[in-house]
């Protein structure tokens, strides 16, 4: 028809340092629907893709973790605003990446937006759940509590592109952690497009950083970079979990297996978020005020 | 010249303690050769006497001892909190009866002060288990949940630096939430663990909860193999740490390890000098510095340096190093020969390296394995002996300038455990603490260490906590 | 050949190698500079402080270092009465017991002095004539220490008159309490003028009362640059007197101002010290924070009345291998 107007593409690019670059190996790799129809190119990331991720993750860590714990909820449910209000978007892209109906993609959408609002109020209680003063049998203060381990290598869920993506990002920098994140291989547009809303949410750059390509070709670096210090393997099947978690042996970076999860809907507990704190305990001399005074 | 006031000798007597010409492996509530018959002996690091013959365990032993856990885990993992609670109380009790048998049975395997197995090592180890007991019928409030579950079996491997206290590290958590477990003591100090599977039979524990298999690194790599083990939990070197994390990769075993460490002890110009002093020595020289939370490395502010080097070497000219049992002594021998010959390496490369070495005046015995208490001067963070963990009674002396400076270096290291912080200032020791990349910071004290408090390290020093509340989580399904 | 024991390393470093402090003396020049003086020394963590005293509490001491130190004590004895109801036979009594504190075995040293008040040094001295026991005299209206200066320094002459070869003060702490240190330095040095030349003197600081650590430092820094012989603890008057904290603090003090001034001061704990055990414990304290060059009567005294006995029963035993009794000491 002579007045169809021809659409714009979307140009999809990663999301590091709070920047949306090519791939530097300049290659792509076609994205197509459930049913095999393109959709679009997505960046190819390479190793040096996953090192410059690494450098933006760690150079974001110091200020994020930083942060007070309700400043980074604030974030976190800026966050989920700016979701809301792209909520079609993302019911469209969600509904092509997993062949679903628009109802059932708009289901996944809200519950990731509503996972970030979970987490969002977990950002300045975590340590007062998993913290606190122990009892030690001496004139000493002792305070344990939680701190973030630092740059987590996120291996997003293959087939739940978006709220999965959403459920073990969101609990990775809920603590004041930073992520490099490799989306589903096959469904890389959702989490590709989330940068777009992180970068739009006061989310300082390199705290998330996202990744598209061959899940086990970013893996592997990642999980053998001696500057990451936890890794996720939720997107990992299970050869590639083994292997992946000898590479990450070498400088014992945390790892938390793949787990088999029926629904990425249920309530998450607190599980994702402790797999990536350190606790630290201060102790301090207490002691008497002085020695009794006179009694003449 | 002799000194005025020479202290006369004062031995603890080793009378108290009646150690049988051999062992077996401690299996199924029975004491068993190794299938294959193979011993190995256990001697005094202090005098090189030979104590006793012991069973090397291999892989068919691993096995027998596995089996035998495994099955004790149905009725025990099934017994009421409320009933274990009591087996551990029971073990609490009789560990504080028979206390100063231990610590002279320790003291003798170990090498290290009877004024250290007396008053650090045996109270605390009555008190891990008395605090884990209580536990036991408490699990639904830990915050795992309403009715978290045992993993299964639990096959420990530790150290030789505390024997009987990383045991009790590793059985008490696990026994209170109703694992069974296999335990590997170190093959140099392999007597105190089988005097506790004496404990546990006394206490009436049913058979094959807890089985102690001794042996050397084969005998701990078979075990964290095995099959049927559940949670593997490790305390030891960083390289052996990372060879378990492999073995155990692609499993479902829940690890835990406890690695090494290279903590910095950071020295403010405003510190309380006399108790930094003091706090130092501790930090490095307890149990001869084989201690993972060392404070191996002393970072000075620059403007007190010399006054506290001064104060250093002075107290460090008061150490008496000599007889173990002697309740007098301060510094004991060095675990073993192999572990002598790396301190030595260290300290000797330290030194080609260009660092200043100082030691006060210090008679070693002429027979068993001892190291003078050392100090290095002039040290940078490019220095060996400011990066590798030497686990001997060596410091290496740092200087910074500003507070920032102190965090940068303390935190400049592969390892997370320990650090120390000296200064009056409130608000400086809550800023240098927050930036701290370790698990455990002693401010205005050093070398503490509490059942309640978790324990345990960032980065290459482990992961997992032992001690207090958190120390559930190793050994929980959560 | 290695001996099996315990065994002590050398005595590499007795002292700090870091040079007399310049300008010492300006630190007195006004209420200033004294008191930023004071407030600049090291903290001190209560803690850490009275860890390293119980630490040092578990010394073992046997057999020939028992008999040493037990015989040291004795002779570090400042045995006192300090009773209203003090009388010329009591001292006279006190005095015969210092000299002979075992009259059945002539060879147990002499205590070091006998304290008394002013009005008895005279009865004092003649009950230890032809001794080296020293008489000490409490002084300055002691032990409160409540009365001008003019009646202080009335009391010390008295006492130095009659022929004290040692005085005891007591500083003004409320003086100290109220942060009004040059009051309480210029009254020490007056007393100590008062002295002249033949009377050591002793600074009591009440520790009890001052109550901190930190005070205890601060003090003792303030007495010794006053020109204190002796810094000692307390009058035995409080509930809160000698502990091992508090004298081994003070015994850092004096470690710590030789090394800078070359200037060697003696401690006095005093006080609650009551058996032979605790008094070797401070002998350990002694040893091993300000060295041996303190373990002689010159530099440590032990303030005690019942303490003496319980060190001579225990030098009996030690002799006879059997446990002595209260019916085999003296009880004057």
């Amino acid at each position: 028809m002579s007045d169809a107007r021809l659409s714009v593409f979307k140009t999809y690019k990663l999301y590091v340092g709070g920047k949306f670059p090519r791939s530097e190996s300049g290659r792509v790799y076609e994205v197509s629907d459930s049913k095999g129809k393109w959709l679009a190119n997505a960046p190819l990331s390479s190793r040096k893709d996953a090192r410059d991720a690494v450098v933006a993750a760690r150079k974001a860590f110091g200020g994020w973790s930083g942060a007070t714990a309700y400043n980074r909820g604030q974030i976190l449910y800026r966050i989920a605003e700016m979701l809301e209000g792209r909520r079609d978007q993302y019911v469209q892209e969600v509904a092509d990446a997993e062949g679903l109906s628009k109802s059932k993609a708009g289901v996944q959408v809200d519950a990731a937006i509503d996972r970030w609002v979970w987490y969002a109020g977990w950002t300045d209680k975590i340590a007062q759940v998993v913290g606190g003063g122990n009892p030690v049998a001496g004139p000493f203060f002792n305070l344990s509590s939680p701190e973030p381990t630092g740059v987590v290598a996120v291996l997003a869920p293959q087939e739940s592109s978006f709220l999965g993506l959403v459920s073990v990002v969101a609990p990775v920098i809920a603590t004041g952690n930073t992520a490099v994140v490799i989306a589903s291989e096959k469904s890389p547009l959702p989490a590709l497009s989330l940068g777009e809303v992180l970068a739009t949410s006061d989310l300082p750059g390199g705290v998330v950083n996202i990744l598209s390509g061959r899940t086990a070709e970013i893996a592997a670096p990642l999980a053998a970079h001696q500057d990451v210090n936890a890794i996720d393997l939720a997107g990992a099947d299970e050869a590639l979990a083994k292997e992946l978690e000898i590479a990450a042996a070498d400088n014992l970076k945390r790892v938390l297996r793949p787990q088999p999860v029926d629904e990425w809907s249920a309530t998450p507990g607190t599980e994702r978020m402790t797999a990536f704190l350190e606790t630290k305990t201060v102790w301090h001399p207490t002691g008497s005020l002085g020695a009794s005074g006179s009694s003449y | 010249m002799a000194p005025a006031f020479e202290y006369a000798p004062a031995p603890e007597s080793r009378a108290i303690v009646d150690i049988a010409p051999s062992y077996g492996l401690f299996i199924d509530g029975e004491f068993a050769d190794a299938a294959d018959g193979k011993v190995f002996k256990t001697v005094s690091p202090s005098t090189e006497e030979v104590l006793s013959e012991v069973a090397e365990a291999g892989e068919a032993d691993v096995d027998r001892a596995v089996k035998a856990a495994r099955k004790a885990f149905e009725k025990w993992s099934a017994l009421p909190g409320s009933e274990r609670a009591k087996y551990l109380f029971r073990i609490a009790r009789i560990i504080q009866e028979r206390s100063r048998e231990l610590a002279v049975l320790e003291t003798l395997d170990n090498g290290k002060p009877i004024k250290e197995t007396r008053d650090a090592d045996l109270p605390l180890v009555a008190a891990h288990f008395f605090y884990y007991a209580g536990w036991a019928d408490k699990l639904g409030h830990a915050g795992f949940g309403t009715n978290p579950q045992p993993l299964g079996v639990a096959g420990q491997v530790i150290p030789w630096n505390f024997p009987l206290l990383m045991l009790a590290w590793k059985i008490a958590p696990a026994l209170a939430t109703g694992n069974t477990v296999v335990l590997k003591p170190a093959e140099t100090t392999p007597l105190s663990a089988l005097f506790f599977a004496d404990v546990c039979r006394q206490a009436g524990l049913p058979r094959g909860v807890v089985n102690i298999v001794t042996g050397d690194g084969r005998t701990g790599a078979a075990l964290v193999a095995h099959p049927d083990v559940n949670k593997v939990a490790f305390t030891g070197s960083t390289a052996v740490g990372k060879e378990i994390a492999r073995a155990v990769a692609g499993t479902r075993k829940k690890l835990t390890l406890e690695l090494g460490g290279k903590g910095a002890n950071i020295v403010f110009d405003d510190a309380p000098i006399d108790q930094a002093v003091e706090g130092i020595v501790n930090g490095i020289f307890f149990n001869q510095g084989q201690v993972c939370c060392a404070g191996s490395r002393l970072l000075v502010q620059e403007s007190i340096h010399d006054e506290l080097l001064d104060s250093l070497k002075r107290r460090l000219s008061t150490l008496r190093l000599g007889d173990p049992l002697d309740k007098n002594t301060d510094i004991g021998a060095i675990n073993s020969a192999e572990q002598l010959a790396r301190i030595t390496a260290l300290a000797d490369q330290g030194e080609a390296e260009g660092a200043e070495r100082w030691s006060p005046a210090c008679e070693l015995p002429s027979s068993g394995y001892w190291f003078a208490p050392t100090l290095f001067t002039n040290v940078t963070q490019a220095h060996t002996v400011a990066r590798d963990e030497i686990f001997g009674p060596v410091l290496s002396v740092l200087t910074f300038r500003t507070p920032d400076e102190a965090v940068a270096k303390a935190n400049n290291t592969q390892y997370g455990l320990s650090a120390g912080i000296w200064t009056e200032k409130g608000s400086r020791i809550l800023a240098v603490a927050n930036k701290l990349r370790a698990g455990v910071v002693w401010s205005n004290t050093f070398n503490k260490f509490d059942p309640t408090s978790p324990f345990g390290g960032y980065k290459e020093s482990g992961f997992g906590r032992e001690g207090g509340r958190h120390g559930l989580e190793a050994y929980l399904d959560v | 050949m290695y001996s099996r024991y315990a065994r002590r390393y050398a005595r590499l470093v007795t002292m700090p190698t870091t040079a007399p402090a310049p300008g010492l003396a300006d630190v007195t020049a006004s209420d200033s500079t004294l008191r930023r003086f004071l407030h600049g020394l090291p903290g001190v963590d209560a803690v850490g402080l009275e860890a390293r005293a119980a630490s040092l509490g578990t010394r073992s001491i046997k057999t020939t270092a028992k008999a040493y130190a037990l015989d040291l004590a004795i002779s570090m004895v400042d045995l006192t009465t300090l009773e209203g109801a003090d009388t010329p036979g009591k001292v006279r009594a006190l005095g015969a017991k210092a000299v002979h504190p075992d009259p059945t075995d002539r060879a147990t040293p002499a205590t070091a002095a006998v304290c008394v008040y002013p009005d008895m040094v005279a009865v004092a001295k003649e009950a230890v004539a032809g001794s080296d026991v020293k008489v000490a005299s409490v002084a300055t209206a002691f032990p409160a220490g409540r009365a001008s200066l003019a009646v202080k320094l009335a009391d010390v002459r008295e006492a130095v008159a009659a022929g004290a070869d040692e005085v005891d003060m007591v500083i003004d702490r409320g003086a100290f309490l109220a942060g009004n240190y040059m009051k309480v330095y210029d009254e020490i040095v007056a007393v100590k003028e008062a002295c002249g030349t033949s009377a050591r003197l002793k600074v009591i600081f009440e520790t009890g009362e001052l109550s901190t650590y930190d005070n205890i430092r601060r003090a003792s820094w303030l007495g010794m640059l006053a020109g204190a012989d002796f810094i000692k603890t307390s009058t035995g008057k409080v509930a809160v007197n000698a502990t091992p904290a508090n004298t081994l603090l003070m015994l850092e003090a004096v470690r710590d101002f030789r090394a800078q001034t070359g200037v060697q001061v003696g401690v006095k704990p005093a006080g609650g010290i009551r058996t032979a055990k605790d008094a070797i414990k401070f002998l350990v304290l002694v040893n091993e924070t300000a060295g041996e060059d303190w373990l002689d009567n010159h530099w440590f005294r032990f303030g005690a009345s019942s303490l003496l006995n319980d060190l001579l029963m225990q030098r009996q035993k030690l002799a006879t291998g059997r446990y002595s009794g209260p019916d085999y000491v003296t009880v004057d």
